[in-house]
């Protein structure tokens, strides 16, 4: 049997396949370069870039839970113009679509971030994080308010001509209202989910474990409530639907295509296994030739 | 050469109440670690527990990973369970191993500490000046081996049930004031421990070397989880991965 067809297409980005890595998972790429040929992901979304490094939060940051993890790491980041200037040049080698995930605490700064990055060769798609406080709304979170996620996508649509994916935040009462807003303010494609916000407790010391005390969380335990949340977006919009939480293998990354999504990353997984995205790539090729199909876009969104 | 693989449990006993030493046979042919660098070890078949777990390499035996650890919580309770013969993913060597110590130096360990210190000892034979504490006589573990690997030995307990009885950095900053040489000096163990180490080291001109430790999520320096605070020259300070720029640090570097 001839190799199935994996390539995808996300307003206009071709993608080999579709699997790509979820952001702050997966670092600026060389990081997992000695664990296997990068060549083999669809795409790299690297950590969320800011207009200016950010040093990031106190620790701990991160606390295991029941099949998952909480992280606040606070958005640490080496800021856009090293990102460009010493990261981006290592990227470049591969024949791997580039996506940014950038973030701001104001509206000017999301649009400048797109701007900035719109600018450097190599950089392929922007994801906009609005999980973050607005600073100048008494640091309501972007993407849990109608009218600021609105409002910031608006703004920073105009900024970039690239394909504009907005990450959207699971901690709202109807994702699929929120992805809507984000289609009409003239999203490209959305991917859900980002963290879900959760809590630990050090009883004894009567203490949150983690230093923000209030971390997101991450990995096969949120998966069931991402499956979910990427078929209600799916349903809500036409435009492209990237999908996340808790992928550990084909099988789970296969959930979210028959839900609905054009492609699927692979977050926390890649702690446990560094290549996991990689292994995750195999493993459809694997279902697609035992099903017998040939293009994987004859399975998404084919759920009955 | 591979630093993500697949490896045999060959043994997995006790070495004291609480404390049980793993030896490893790697499936393919790996990297040989330094002294100080840590492996990130499976923790077990489920997602829960589902983050892998830090481990300094304790000593290289017949081309076995071996490693010594305290069973402590879930993840090091489930590592506790894995069999004679049962295959386990291995992600390592990795990190910042110790600098090779030119001539004598002072090794200071505080309980599981020896860990990490051990295979310096094993490579610099007779060179170290060994300083270990631990809670009781039970769980200074080694420490007639490393002794012996050591051109000088002292020994403190919590309890006074070997050694003597007190903080091992109070019998290091005794040594120091009388023996007056200076020699450079590596620590691994709790981090007030590392931390009055670096104070009594700075306090005699001596170069400190410590190794650190953070909670992990990746080992790799992808997720930022493990980071510590250290001097910068730009701005106020740094965040640095103890995984990566890490896990041994000259002591200046860190802000205690
Ligand atoms: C570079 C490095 C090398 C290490 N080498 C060794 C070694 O050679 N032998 C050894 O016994 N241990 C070593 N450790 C510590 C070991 O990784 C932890 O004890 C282990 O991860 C605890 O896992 P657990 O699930 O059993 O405990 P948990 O249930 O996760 O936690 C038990 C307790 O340990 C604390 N803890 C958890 N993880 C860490 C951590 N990484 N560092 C410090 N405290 C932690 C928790 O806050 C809690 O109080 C090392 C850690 C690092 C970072
Ligand atoms: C340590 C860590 C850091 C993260 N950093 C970012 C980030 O900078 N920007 C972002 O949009 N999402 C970030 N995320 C969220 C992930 O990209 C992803 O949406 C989420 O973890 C769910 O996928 P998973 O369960 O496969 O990890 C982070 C997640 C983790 C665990
Ligand atoms: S453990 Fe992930 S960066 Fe160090």
């Amino acid at each position: 049997m001839i190799a199935p067809n994996l390539a995808v297409d996300i307003a206009g980005l071709k993608l080999k396949n579709p699997v790509m890595t979820a952001s702050g998972t997966f670092g600026y790429g060389e990081e997992y370069a000695d664990y296997f040929d990068l060549n083999a992901l669809g795409a790299i979304v690297v950590k969320g870039l800011s207009i200016t490094p950010r040093t990031g939060n106190p620790t701990p940051r991160i606390v295991e839970t029941p099949s998952g993890m909480l992280n606040a790491i606070g958005l640490q980041n080496i800021g856009v113009r090293t990102f460009i200037d010493e990261k981006l040049p290592f990227l470049r080698q591969f024949d791997t679509k580039v996506i940014a995930n950038f973030f701001g605490d104001s509206i000017e700064e999301y649009a400048e971030c797109a701007r900035m990055l719109s600018d450097a060769e190599g950089v392929h798609a922007l994801e906009m994080n609005i999980s973050c406080p607005n600073k100048q709304e008494g640091w309501i979170v972007f993407g849990t308010d109608p009218m600021t996620m609105d409002k910031v996508i608006s703004v920073t649509r105009k900024s970039t001509a690239l394909p504009l994916i907005v990450k959207l935040s699971p901690n709202v009462k109807d994702i699929g209202q929120m992805a809507k807003i984000a289609e009409n303010a003239g999203a490209d494609a959305v991917s859900a989910i980002n963290t879900i916000t959760g809590m630990v407790i050090d009883v004894r010391k009567r203490m949150p474990v983690l230093a923000n005390k209030t971390g997101g969380l991450s990995g096969p335990a949120i998966r069931p409530v991402a499956v979910r949340m990427v078929w209600e977006v799916c349903r809500a919009v036409k435009i492209p639907v990237i999908g996340m939480g808790g992928i550990m293998n084909a099988e789970d990354a296969l959930q979210f295509l028959i839900a609905g999504a054009r492609a699927v990353a692979v977050g926390t997984a890649n702690f446990i296994n560094p290549s996991a995205a990689a292994d995750v790539v195999e493993g459809l090729k694997l279902f697609l030739q035992d099903e017998g199909v040939s293009d994987i876009n004859e399975i998404i969104g084919t759920l009955r | 050469m591979r630093r993500h693989f697949k490896a045999k449990v060959i043994d997995n006993n006790f070495a004291a109440e609480s404390f049980k030493l793993i030896t490893l046979s790697p499936a393919s042919e790996v990297s040989v670690p330094l002294p100080g660098q840590f492996y990130m070890l499976e923790s077990g078949r489920s997602t829960d527990p589902l983050l892998k777990r830090p481990f300094s390499i304790f000593r290289l035996n017949d081309g076995c990973l071996q490693f010594l650890y305290r069973v402590r919580g879930k993840g090091t309770t489930s590592i506790a369970g894995f069999n004679r013969g049962d295959f386990i993913n291995v992600v390592g060597p990795l990190g910042k191993a110790y600098p090779d110590p030119e001539g004598p130096f002072i090794a200071v360990a505080g309980g599981v500490g020896i860990a990490s210190l051990y295979s310096l000892l094993e490579k610099k034979r007779g060179k170290a000046m060994l300083f270990y504490g631990a809670r009781n006589v039970r769980e200074l573990i080694c420490f007639e081996e490393a002794s012996k690997l050591s051109a000088k030995a002292f020994s403190t307990t919590d309890d006074g049930s070997s050694g003597v009885k007190g903080l091992v950095t109070d019998k290091l900053s005794e040594f120091i004031k009388n023996e007056g040489r200076s020699m450079p000096v590596y620590a691994c163990g709790p981090h007030p421990m590392l931390k009055k180490v670096a104070e009594i080291a700075k306090h005699n001109n001596l170069k400190c070397y410590v190794s650190l430790e953070e909670h992990m999520a990746c080992g790799i320096g992808a997720c930022l989880g493990c980071v510590v605070k250290s001097k910068s020259s730009a701005v106020e300070y740094e965040y640095k991965r103890v995984c990566k720029e890490g896990p041994v640090f000259d002591a200046d570097e860190v802000l205690w």
